[in-house]
């Protein structure tokens, strides 16, 4: 039956899980040296198919053939036999050994029992030299960027002789540069025969560098497409099943008065400048404000700032009342709202189920709770309504543990929680990082809705197709300080790109 | 409704498997060491293995009060123990909270200044409020200062036993027993009449105390607002930050619950009419370590921590009746650890049991 030109091929594989079939007889037949892209919404069985193909769950059903042999894949070590590598949606590190550390771990090589740490270094420097990927391998985990972690991930692949390579959503948590970069790397790769699934939201980046594209809906194979030939649009329509519009509607803001002000905001922190420098601005009612800038340029601890997660110098003000020095709870109970970036680290608490999730802030006040007893009907009443308006799956509904949930429908929780809040100001950090299109559009449609209702909206994204859509107006952070006060419509994306790069600075903004 | 059944047993299922696996090892050690003792015989190791089985039934009534009796201060500890851990934080000084809960107990009851009902009330409050500040510094130094709670814990265990020692010598001390002085009956806990009911036992109010200590704690965290904050901050302290939750505050309060359990665990050992005294040794009262064994068989579940502290008397009793039949007490200890020892196993059944369900439609 097969004829060998596969270097992966799953055929008819199913999945159940409590409540759901994650994937319900699903193909997938990867030739090797190509790219090969897995599409599909939130919850769509992405992330489960390819956990199947790494070990890590046994499916009911179907058979796999590794370079056209029958394999049974019992777990990851097997998986690494075979020379299959996967980056998972969710990074698996450990946040206090090196950048080596991390890529030996679990390949040791030792002499007499002894790790033989040099004979590990060489290969991986050889690595790190050969694909250019310009890392500190004696660097912690946790004092590294996103970005760089990933690369740590794929050193990991490379370093076990890993020739499938699988990288789940790799490119949700990178800047527009890390972006460009990562797709080098993959071309990289497969120019040297390797073969890579590539899970991604984002169609552009498909029609970048995948050569074919498998699509999912609900955990259903729907095609699988060749993508030369195929539109962005075609693309969007079979995986959602309707067509999704990519320009945002919205009518011109009508701001009214200042909802949030900042005065000479700074953060400290130990051992550095201010990482946020003396930033003053405003956020009125009724607009949505965008801070543009490349990652790590004082953007998320400004956004801890406001919300009260770190402690700043400076005023902010909410409607007035200067609430710097106050707690996250009373900042909250004055209308704030924050769409974290994080959303493990802050948005959920993962072991806790999703209906407990939708009252994470709330669950105090008296709606859900009387004489410090929780009211179970009023929470799961309140989540039922919230999945359903903000389409949210999982497999049991209100009671399904969060951990559970694909990571789309996870930051969906988030979303639904932060913006029926109905906030008087808005914190939205990468609102939309791992959503499907479709998914996407609804977001924005509620983010514009917010302001129409005169919300004050300040979204953080890396993505200036966001920016550019959304914002009403445009700030631009460049090491912790606001460097232009944009016009989106009467700015391009270069000008905004020289803006970020801090080559130039806006009117007003003068050093 | 079968849901509910189906969840029950997912929930009870790794506990009994433990279980069965460590009975499994003890039965293979009786056979075993039975065969080797040229003095036992095929009956004595018959009957030996009776009489692990019936444990706390092995004399009926009065045996069984027995065994509530002693099943009663490590309920609390696994209670003080499994709480703690549902809210992230391991409460490895259990033992030192009990050593000085008993202290302010045995303190209160002789020299309170109500002889009589109101003394032993009054006693168990200190108990509870002694252990609360023992465990509050431990919970301070890791709210504020980052240090991580089992060292802290290890270390307030020594610094109290000593202390109570200390305390012992000057107050309330008999010289010619080594030990505290007997605490006046007038002051020890009532036995509500369970002494005509299970002949020959100690048992007394303290056993239903610590009952509902358990039903209390396990409303408290699944119930309330209070439950919901602690545990998110046991999950994740950064989520509950961001949440608006004061996590440093909970951690202290966390701390100080558990504390209080493990005081109030020491007030009811040395309260008893039995006469329980604290001698002046330097061993740390194990009733606290045992907790941590009896918190683990129950997955930390307040309820289940009933059931597991009783098992685990249950055991100790049934190993005390096979000395009967010439088992060595050595061989009986070596059974009650290696099947403690299993219940360490549970772990890794929870995960075998959520791995077939997973698979499974
Ligand atoms: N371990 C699990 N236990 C129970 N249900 C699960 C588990 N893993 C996944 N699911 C369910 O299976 C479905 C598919 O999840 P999966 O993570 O594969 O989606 P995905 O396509 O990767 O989505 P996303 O784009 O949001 O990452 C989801 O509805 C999810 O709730
Ligand atoms: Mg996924």
């Amino acid at each position: 039956m097969s004829s060998g030109q596969y270097v992966i091929e799953m055929n008819q594989i199913s999945k159940f899980f409590p409540g759901i079939i994650a994937n319900d007889k699903v193909d997938l037949k990867v030739k090797k040296g190509e790219i090969h892209a897995l599409l599909g919404e939130n919850g769509a069985g992405k992330s489960t198919l390819m956990s199947i193909l790494f070990g890590m769950y046994q499916p009911e059903e179907g058979e796999i053939l590794i370079n056209g042999k029958k394999v049974n894949i019992t777990n990851p070590n097997v998986a690494n036999d075979l020379g299959i590598g996967m980056v998972h949606q969710h990074f698996k590190l450990v946040h206090n050994f090196t950048v080596l550390q991390n890529i030996i771990l679990g390949a040791e090589d030792s002499k007499f029992g002894v790790l033989d740490m040099s004979k590990a270094r060489k290969k991986v420097a050889d690595l790190v030299a050969h694909y250019k990927l310009n890392i500190d391998l004696d660097e912690k985990i946790e004092n590294i960027t996103v970005g760089m972690q990933q690369r740590v991930e794929i050193l990991k692949m490379l370093y076990r002789d890993n020739d499938i390579l699988i990288f789940d959503e790799p490119t949700a948590v990178l800047t527009v540069q890390e972006i460009g970069e990562l797709m080098k790397i993959m071309k990289a790769l497969i120019a040297e025969g390797k073969s890579i699934v590539f899970i991604t939201h984002k169609l552009n980046e498909i029609k970048e560098v995948a050569d074919r594209c498998t699509i999912l809906r609900k955990g259903k194979f729907i095609d699988c497409v060749d993508v030369k030939v195929t539109s962005t649009q075609e693309l969007s329509r079979l995986m959602v099943g309707r067509d999704v519009k990519f320009e945002v509607d919205k009518e011109i803001a009508q701001p009214k008065e200042v909802a949030l002000q900042l005065k000479n905001v700074s953060v400290l922190k130990a051992g550095h400048k201010n990482v946020v420098n003396e930033v003053s601005f405003d956020v009125k009612k009724g607009e949505i404000v965008c801070l543009a800038g490349i990652d790590g340029n004082g953007q998320t601890e400004l956004i801890y700032a406001i919300s009260g997660l770190v402690p700043s110098k400076g005023e902010i003000l909410i409607n007035g009342q200067d609430v710097s020095k106050l707690s996250v709870r009373k900042r909250n109970e004055l209308g704030l709202a924050h769409i974290p970036e994080d959303r493990h680290k802050h948005g959920l608490v993962l072991e806790y189920s999703l209906e407990y999730n939708t009252v994470l802030k709330d669950y105090y006040r008296s709606q859900y709770q009387s004489n410090g007893f929780l009211k179970f009907d009023e929470i799961r009443k309140n989540s039922d309504k919230l999945i359903e308006k903000f389409d949210i799956r999982s497999g049991q509904g209100s009671p399904t543990i969060s951990r559970s949930m694909s990571g789309g429908n996870q930051q969906k929780v988030i979303l639904a929680r932060e913006i029926s809040s109905n906030p008087e100001v808005l914190l939205a950090v990468q609102p939309t990082r791992g959503l499907d299109v479709g998914a996407i559009e609804y977001v924005h449609k509620q983010i514009i809705e917010q302001r129409d209702k005169g919300c004050a909206v300040l979204v953080v994204s890396l993505e200036l197709d966001e920016v550019m859509n959304l914002s009403d107006r445009i700030l631009v952070i460049y090491e912790g300080e606001i460097v232009a006060d944009l016009d989106p419509k009467q700015t391009t994306r270069e000008e905004l790109g020289i803006y970020m790069t801090g080559a130039k600075r806006g009117v007003g903004y003068e050093k | 409704m079968k849901n509910k059944i189906t969840q029950l047993f997912k929930n009870v299922a790794p506990s009994l498997m433990s279980i069965g696996l460590g009975l499994l090892f003890g039965v293979v050690i009786i056979v075993v060491s039975g065969m080797f003792n040229e003095r036992q015989t095929y009956e004595d190791i018959w009957y030996g293995l009776n009489s692990l089985v019936l444990g706390m039934l092995n004399d009926g009534l009065p045996s069984l009060g027995t065994g509530l009796f002693r099943a009663t201060p490590i309920i609390l500890t696994g209670v003080s123990v499994a709480f703690a851990f549902r809210t992230g934080l391991f409460n490895i000084g259990a033992s030192g909270q009990f050593t000085v809960g008993g202290f302010a107990a045995i303190f209160v009851a002789i020299k309170g200044p109500f002889p009589g009902i109101g003394n032993w009330i009054l006693a168990v409050i200190s108990a509870m409020l002694a252990g609360a500040l023992w465990a509050a510094v431990v919970g301070l130094l890791k709210a504020y200062r980052n240090v991580n709670e089992v060292i802290s814990s290890i270390m307030m265990n020594y610094i109290g036993m000593y202390l109570v020692q200390y305390a012992v010598i000057n107050t309330v001390f008999d010289y010619v027993k080594n030990q505290t002085v007997p605490v006046p009956i007038v002051s020890t806990t009532p036995t509500l009449g369970l002494t005509s009911i299970f002949p020959n036992s100690s048992v007394d109010i303290g056993f239903f105390i610590a009952v509902i200590a358990a039903i209390i704690i396990h409303i408290l965290l699944n119930k309330t607002t209070f439950g919901f904050e602690l545990k998110a901050c046991g999950f994740n302290q950064h989520a509950s930050k961001y949440a608006g939750i004061n996590s440093k505050r909970n951690i202290v309060i966390s701390m100080m619950i558990a504390g209080a359990l493990a005081g109030l665990s020491g007030a009811l050992v040395y309260l008893s009419a039995s006469g329980n005294h604290i001698e002046i040794v330097d061993v740390l009262a194990t009733e606290g370590f045992t907790g941590i064994s009896v918190a683990l068989l129950a997955l930390s579940n307040p309820l289940g921590v009933i059931f597991s502290g009783l098992f685990i008397v249950h055991l100790q009793l049934g190993g005390f009746y096979m000395q009967a039949q010439k088992f060595a007490p050595q061989v009986v200890e070596i059974i009650l650890s290696a099947i403690i020892y299993f219940s360490a196993f549970i772990v890794f059944f929870k995960e075998f049991i959520n791995k077939k369900k997973g698979g499974k439609k």
